[in-house]
């Protein structure tokens, strides 16, 4: 007997019990339904992610103080230098690796203007950072360029500052006060959104080395380094890490390269996307168990159909194989209403959230069908089985 | 062709034996056409199950065309149900949800003939027992008549060596009787083996031959 026979003989035995078939394969297509939605959030966090990241570009260097890897050698006297502005100087202009590189100084601070208030995080760094951050000016322009040991008093702001300050009025010229200091705006940025942990729409742009005066710090928080597009991070990191241990006296500082960042971020999205769809495969096991008591309702119901069958010289191994199929298209068809209605979910969220990038990876798609397929046929068994060793003399008494 | 010699079949119950059948030997020839007749409970349905191997007796021997039926394995028992006994029952036992060709194919199904012959075959087979115009129709839509002769369709459509019929008539209407009777007399006429159990006197006088049970034996022959 074809497979294709043995499909047509279990549809159209389903066919005949309609609402017990629908009721099924409902059960099953939740399950399919929560493994594919469920890991198309994982899969959309995971791409969600790494595209933050990669939009920083991929040959970029993260310079930040403090030795974060365990070597097994503490840092000269267990100290660890600051990062200073000389420091970035020294890299972006004594490297021939380093396209260039921009410092960043972080801090806190309250930007008033007319009557309104609020408190802002604020970015001490350079010109090189719209190059470095790929960042469009949205009015005006950036930092101007120059000695970073210039402490100017310009300041850049992010779009949202610039909205809740000054409206619909442009905010160019005007002179804004950070904390006791007077600043004077130069520009407003382009929406950015989130990047890296900083809402790019949410906070101001100050000169590096007035920022480390107004914060009163010594250490930059970090260097972003830009490696040419075609150039050997590697080679970069290195020549990086040699030129501050010999500015140091000491190799404390850790450089983390995008790819590194990245490729963590990746796995541990990717197992988590992996236990999510493990969550959902327990409501698969429920729907098997509900097939299995399905099926073994329709053995013990269509026991003269069995009986006659076997009348008819239908073999055991047949009867299991009927059986086995029936079970089998009912998961499986379970899976592929399943698979569009996760595939509904997830096309309905997009519309709701279209920035989260919700996609279904085809390894869910193949492996939800194999799944429910395997389920239908593994809670088949018992129920094939029962079938196909009834007496037929029995299974034929009465009507 | 079919030689039952010194069979038992005893069912335990309980503490009891029951014996549905008792020291029965009987001898059917190719083309025999034989009524087995006797009151209810003895072991009609016990002799015709054996016969289509359907059951095992208890003890003795049963040979089909020379083969000691007793001693071949389970594939090559279902392997003569298929090709060589064609069965009708009282209730039809027909799936309501395939049609009259759907039901008349399903032993082919099972035999693996392939889909073009099996139509054919089947429609046939229809045409044999008169239903050409009924063969798109499902067993609810068929008189009771009309069901027997698609069973009756079913059971020959494989060419078998022996038509075993239990109460074939036994749920129908005089008229349907008389009907699904003569379509098994003239299946005889061609040469189809025939056994076929009744309750009905004037059912089992079509018959060439008779013989009736009484408590699981033989207790007349005619
Ligand atoms: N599974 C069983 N377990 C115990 N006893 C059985 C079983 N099947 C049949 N019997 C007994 O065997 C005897 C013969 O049964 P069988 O069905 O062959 O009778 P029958 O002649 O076909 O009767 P009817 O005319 O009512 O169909 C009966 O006494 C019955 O009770
Ligand atoms: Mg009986």
């Amino acid at each position: 007997m074809a497979l294709g026979e043995l499909i047509a003989f279990a549809v159209g035995a389903l066919r005949g019990h309609r609402l017990r078939t629908v009721l099924s394969v409902a059960g099953v297509a939740v399950g399919i339904a929560a493994v594919i939605a469920l890991t198309a959030l994982g899969e959309g966090a995971r791409r969600y992610v790494v595209q933050e990241f990669s939009s920083l570009g991929s040959n970029l260097l993260i310079v930040l103080p403090g030795k974060v890897e365990t070597t097994g050698m503490m840092p000269f006297g267990g100290t660890v230098h600051d990062l200073t502005i000389d420091d970035y100087k020294a890299v972006a202009n004594r490297i021939p690796e380093v396209l260039r590189a921009a410092p960043l100084a972080t801090g806190e601070e309250t930007l008033r203007f007319g009557g309104k208030a609020r408190s802002v995080p604020v970015i001490g760094t350079t010109r090189e950072l719209v190059e470095v951050r790929r960042l469009r000016i949205g009015a005006g322009q950036f930092l101007p360029p120059g000695d970073p040991d210039r402490g100017g008093a310009e300041i850049v702001l992010g779009v949202k500052v610039a909205q809740e300050l000054f409206g619909a009025e442009s905010p160019l010229g005007r002179v804004v006060r950070l904390g006791e200091w007077r600043f004077r705006v130069v520009g407003v940025l382009e929406p950015r959104g989130r990047s890296l942990g900083f809402d790019f729409d949410d906070l101001v742009f100050v000169p590096v080395r007035t920022s480390m005066r107004i914060f009163n710090r010594s250490t930059l928080f970090r260097i972003l380094v830009e490696l040419p597009e075609d150039g050997d991070l590697e080679a970069g990191k290195e020549a990086v890490i040699d030129l501050l241990a010999e500015r140091h006296r000491a190799e404390d500082v850790t450089v983390i390269t995008q790819d590194a960042v990245v490729n963590t971020l990746d796995s541990i999205l990717g197992v988590l996307t992996l236990a999510l769809a493990a969550i959902a495969s327990v409501s698969l096991t429920v729907a098997g168990v509900g097939i299995m008591n399905v099926m073994l309702v329709a053995v013990s119901e269509r026991r003269h159909e069995i009986g006659l069958l076997k009348a008819l010289g239908a073999s055991t191994t047949q009867i299991l194989a009927v059986f086995i199929t029936e079970a089998a298209v009912l998961s499986t068809f379970g899976g592929l209403v399943g698979l569009g209605a996760g595939w509904a979910a997830i096309v309905a969220f997009v519309q709701v959230y279209p920035t989260f990038p919700a996609a279904t990876p085809v390894w869910a798609v193949v492996a939800s069908l194999v799944m429910s397929m395997v389920v239908g046929i593994f809670f088949g068994v018992v129920p094939a089985r029962r079938a196909a060793h009834l007496d037929p003399v029995e299974a034929l008494v009465g009507r | 062709m079919i030689a039952l010699r010194d069979l038992w079949r005893t069912y335990h119950v309980g503490d009891s034996d029951v014996h549905a059948m008792r020291d029965v030997t009987l001898e059917i020839a190719k083309g025999d056409y034989l009524a087995v007749m006797g009151p209810s409970g003895s072991g009609k349905s016990t002799l015709l199950n054996i016969l289509g191997c359907l059951d095992r007796p208890t003890s003795g021997s049963y040979t089909f065309n020379g083969r000691d039926v007793g001693e071949i394995s389970d594939t090559d028992r279902t392997k003569l149900r298929q090709t060589e006994i064609g069965f009708v029952f009282q209730f039809f036992h027909l799936l309501p949800r395939l049609t009259a060709q759907g039901n008349v194919e399903l032993p082919m199904l099972f035999a693996g003939v392939a889909r073009a012959e099996r139509r054919r075959r089947a429609l046939d087979a229809l045409e044999a027992v008169g239903l050409t115009d009924r063969v798109h129709h499902r067993p609810d839509q068929l008189s009771g008549g009309q069901c027997q002769r698609v069973a009756i369709a079913r059971a020959v459509v494989m060419e078998p060596g022996l038509l075993l019929a239990d109460e074939p008539t036994g749920n129908l209407d005089r008229a349907a009787a008389v009907e699904v009777m003569e379509l098994l007399d003239a299946m005889n006429a061609d040469g189809q083996t025939v056994v076929l159990v009744t309750h009905d006197p004037e059912v089992g006088a079509r018959a060439r031959s008779a013989v009736r049970m009484d408590d699981g034996e033989i207790v007349e022959r005619r």
